[in-house]
């Protein structure tokens, strides 16, 4: 049976990597005796997978674990037991059950959405400036960047990753990207290029990231996107 | 939210910043405004090292117990943040409250091995606490070491106040309510010192006054006040199934090196090898209750979610209900998905069973630890394995399916001749033909046979039979080394074996402060701000930094290695009664060399002076 769970991670937590949190998981569910599946064999691996990995240093309150179990009475319950296990700033929020033949959320999201607030002292610009800059570099036809990944560099338009981008009233940005294992858009590299293109001061270390939704794109070519967050899609 | 000691561009920087976090599940929260006692208890090396030992997290339950005192953890910053919190004058602070370890009224350092000397400097240092105890003044925190180096503290004696010699659940308590009492009456801290000396087992090393002879023999050692008793008395828990033992460990975020729940079937060993300090000074051996294991077992995999439980023990094929234990945790494990590991198993029928159905035989490697090449050799240590014993365990082991052999050995062990030496690559190389002997078509895996020999250097231990002996000097133990690895080749399976040795330059080091003296104290001092850290982590190991230290301070390293001290000479922990008689270590030095065997303590009481403990092995029926 396949279930999906949504859960946020907050304050100090931020600081525990990728794979820790996975062991994290895989330790909380034991305690709170969900009932995982393991594949077979001598070094049995329970049948979790996370949506998307969350940098350090980045907080979220959308982040997404498929997991597997042979069984389960109600996930309210089960939401319950596994938040009585959970550590100083990681709630989980749902749980939803999947069909049988769902597809994993790594493979299924499409996009997320990131707030960026500015540590005190630490933003770029005044809100006006900022408002200003955020609109002009949405207006460009094309936004070129050098991509750097572990094997390659190459050269890409990253404007069309880019599906909404703007000023928020607390003065920070919001954006919605795309996400996923084919087309992978960072906010750290949204940011830096928009610092760069808009002559703003760029700073890193003054950027309080948070991951707000991840969802999947049940558009088609006709009709164009269609995003679902993960939490409300059950396919 | 949880407040913390680093910034975020700190945290950001380093390497894990996990290790500085806290809040690790199972963590202890209590408000340090309504506790009475701050203790503060490190183990000097890095988080995942000093995360995964046992005596630690049993003192901090065990403590935590107490509503009247709260006891926190702090780890040796890595070299990243040791760099930054020395820029940037943060002290170091406990991973719980993240307060400075200087406000605390206790700091206790577990001392596991000599090569962490550095580190406790370090700590020290970076909480702003003065190195030498006779600096400190009343504000300062009591710095109390314990730990299997405190059985010879000297060399550690100008930076503790207190050590603690024996068992961490014995009198940890009264040294708490003595400390109460005294700050209550408005004493001082040297009136509490004082007081504490009372106590059984604690030594404050400011008490006493050492004397040398002109060849820097020790002439006389004893205690400068009336308080503090001429010996001190190892401390040992008579019945280990009635204390304490943790019941919800620590999980922490990242990785470290024991991940998984550690149960410690029992203490102490029974077999006498004369090399080992652990076999003696953890005399005598004593066994948990079954029931107390399954019970905490079972507590403990529910508490964690741990998929995996490790027995401990320092031979756990001596525990007498091992069968009963495994057959429980297989039981129990299965359904849960849950791993058991079991280090320190002696390799025959029965553990090779056990060992099939809880492991992979096809991945995992086996592991014989006959410390010694040849049978002469093997009866000198004591060690009670027959080369018969190793290749019939190996057979069985192949038979069984493993084809990966691992080989512990020491080289430089007392009377060693190149015969013995030779045994070694010769006894590698009769595994390996053990596998060859077996049919072509019924050899596991890819049908070829890995024997992997290891070799460290042997370094004589206070309170053991070798505590007089010479350590070899760098020369000699390179010599051995080459010999062996020559020898390895000529071997006719030479392809199936592979020979690993260890560093020289630790070993001397390790040698050096085993069975060092206070005048090592200045030396110790002098290494560290020649900036000697993590000395037992190669990429920072300063072997010049140490040469220069010794130099510096006329201390000639010769005089506390390579020399073989006459039984009379009185040696730096001769106070200490470890239980463990002198006479016994004597006749069992005299007996090594004659190659005499001693039985174990199940086969024959050997009178070494562990019965006063009136407990474990010594009263079994």
């Amino acid at each position: 049976m396949k279930l999906r769970m949504r859960f946020g991670k907050k304050g100090i937590v931020k600081f525990i990597g990728h794979l820790d949190m996975m062991r994290y998981f895989q330790k909380a569910f034991r305690r709170a005796n969900v009932d995982i599946r393991y594949s077979q064999g001598f070094h049995p691996h329970p049948y979790l997978s996370f949506a998307s990995p969350l940098g350090v240093g980045l907080e979220s309150c959308g982040e997404y674990l498929d997991m597997e179990v042979n069984s389960y009475d109600d996930l309210e319950a089960m939401k319950d037991a596994v938040n009585a296990q959970m550590t100083e700033g990681i709630t989980v929020y749902s749980i939803h059950h999947l069909p049988d033949d769902a597809k994993t959320s790594m493979s299924i999201i499409a996009a997320a959405d990131y707030q960026i607030d500015f540590r005190e002292g630490m933003a770029p610009c005044d809100k006006e400036t900022l408002n200003s800059a955020v609109l002009h570099f949405m207006e460009s036809p094309e936004i070129r960047v050098i991509k750097k990944t572990k094997k390659s560099e190459r050269e890409m338009d990253i404007r069309p990753l880019i599906y909404e981008m703007y000023v928020t009233s607390r003065g920070g940005i919001w954006m919605q990207v795309a996400a996923g294992s084919v087309t992978n858009l960072k906010p750290e590299l949204v940011m830096e290029t928009l610092c760069k293109q808009e002559g703003l001061s760029c700073d890193s270390y003054g950027w309080l990231i948070t991951r707000c939704d991840m969802y999947t794109d049940t558009g088609n070519e006709q009709e164009g996107r269609h995003l679902v967050s993960l939490d409300a899609f059950a396919g | 939210m949880k407040k913390l000691a680093l910034s975020d561009d700190i945290l950001l920087k380093v390497e894990k910043p996990a290790r500085y976090l806290g809040n690790e599940i199972n963590t202890v929260i209590k408000d340090p405004a309504q506790v009475d006692i701050r203790f503060a208890m490190c183990f000097p090396d890095v988080y995942e090292i000093g995360m995964s030992h046992l005596g630690i997290q049993i003192i901090y339950d065990m403590l935590n117990a107490r509503d009247d005192i709260y006891c926190e953890r702090v780890y040796s910053p890595w070299m990243d943040l040791d760099a930054v919190m020395r820029e940037r004058k943060i002290p170091l602070f406990a991973l719980e409250s993240q307060d400075p370890i200087r406000d605390f009224d206790f700091l206790g350092i577990t001392i596991q091995y000599e090569m962490c000397y550095t580190n406790i400097l370090q700590i020290l240092d970076l909480s702003g606490i003065p190195l030498l105890a006779s600096e400190r003044g009343e504000d300062d925190p009591i710095v109390i070491g314990g730990g299997p180096c405190a059985y010879n503290p000297e060399p550690l004696a100008d930076f503790f106040d207190i050590f603690y010699i024996g068992e961490g659940e014995t009198v940890y308590y009264d040294l708490m309510d003595v400390y109460k009492a005294n700050r209550a009456a408005g004493g001082s801290r040297i009136d509490f010192l004082e007081k504490a000396a009372s106590i059984p087992g604690l030594y404050i090393p400011a008490f006493y006054d050492v004397s040398y002879n002109a060849d820097g023999t020790i002439a006389s050692f004893g205690p400068n006040r009336p308080c503090a008793p001429a010996v001190i008395e190892k401390q040992v828990v008579q019945d280990l199934s009635s204390v304490l033992y943790p019941e919800k460990p620590l999980v922490p975020f990242i990785k470290v090196t024991q991940d998984r729940v550690v149960l410690e079937i029992q203490r102490g060993c029974i077999r006498g090898c004369r090399f080992c300090q652990a076999g003696m000074v953890y005399r005598p051996n004593r066994e948990r209750s079954l029931e107390y294991l399954k019970d905490h077992a079972a507590k403990m995999l529910e508490s964690t979610g741990h998929d995996e439980i490790s027995l401990s023990s320092l031979s756990s094929s001596d525990y007498s209900d091992l069968q009963k234990l495994t057959d429980y945790l297989i039981d129990t494990c299965a359904a849960k998905k849950v791993n058991i590991s079991l280090p320190s198993l002696r390799i025959d029928a029965f553990s090779l069973d056990i060992m099939s159905k809880v492991q992979d035989v096809k991945k995992s490697s086996l592991t014989f630890a006959p410390e010694a090449g040849s049978q002469r050799m093997r009866d000198v240590i004591n060690k009670g394995l027959t080369e018969e014993v190793i290749l019939k365990g190996a057979a069985d082991a192949f038979a069984g399916g493993w084809n990966r052999v691992k080989l512990y050995f020491m080289l430089g062990l007392p009377t060693e001749t190149e015969e013995d030496i030779a045994g070694i690559a010769e006894l590698s190389n009769k595994v390996a033909a053990t596998f060859y002997e077996i049919p072509k078509s019924l050899r596991p895996g890819n049908g070829r046979v890995d024997v992997v020999a290891s070799t460290s250097f042997f370094v004589p231990k206070p309170f053991t039979p070798f505590q007089w002996v010479r350590q070899c000097t760098d020369e000699e133990f390179v010599s051995k080394q080459k010999f062996l690895s020559a020898r390895m080749k000529e071997q006719l399976n030479h392809k199936s074996l592979r020979y690993n040795w260890h560093e020289f330059e630790l070993t001397k080091l390790e040698g050096i402060f085993a069975r060092g003296d206070r005048r090592l104290g200045k030396v110790l001092v002098a290494a560290y701000s020649n900036g000697c850290i993590y000395d037992s982590w190669s990429e920072f190991f300063n072997y010049e930094g140490w040469l220069k230290a010794f130099d510096a301070c006329q201390v000639d390293p010769a005089f506390y290695v390579h020399r073989e001290r006459p039984l009379d000479e009185k040696l730096p922990w001769d106070f200490i009664n470890a239980g463990v008689s002198k006479d016994f270590l004597i006749r069992e030095y005299k007996r090594s060399l004659e190659g005499k065997v001693t039985p174990n303590c199940r086969q024959g009481c050997s009178g070494c002076g562990c019965r006063i403990y009136e407990g474990g092995v010594c009263y079994e029926a």
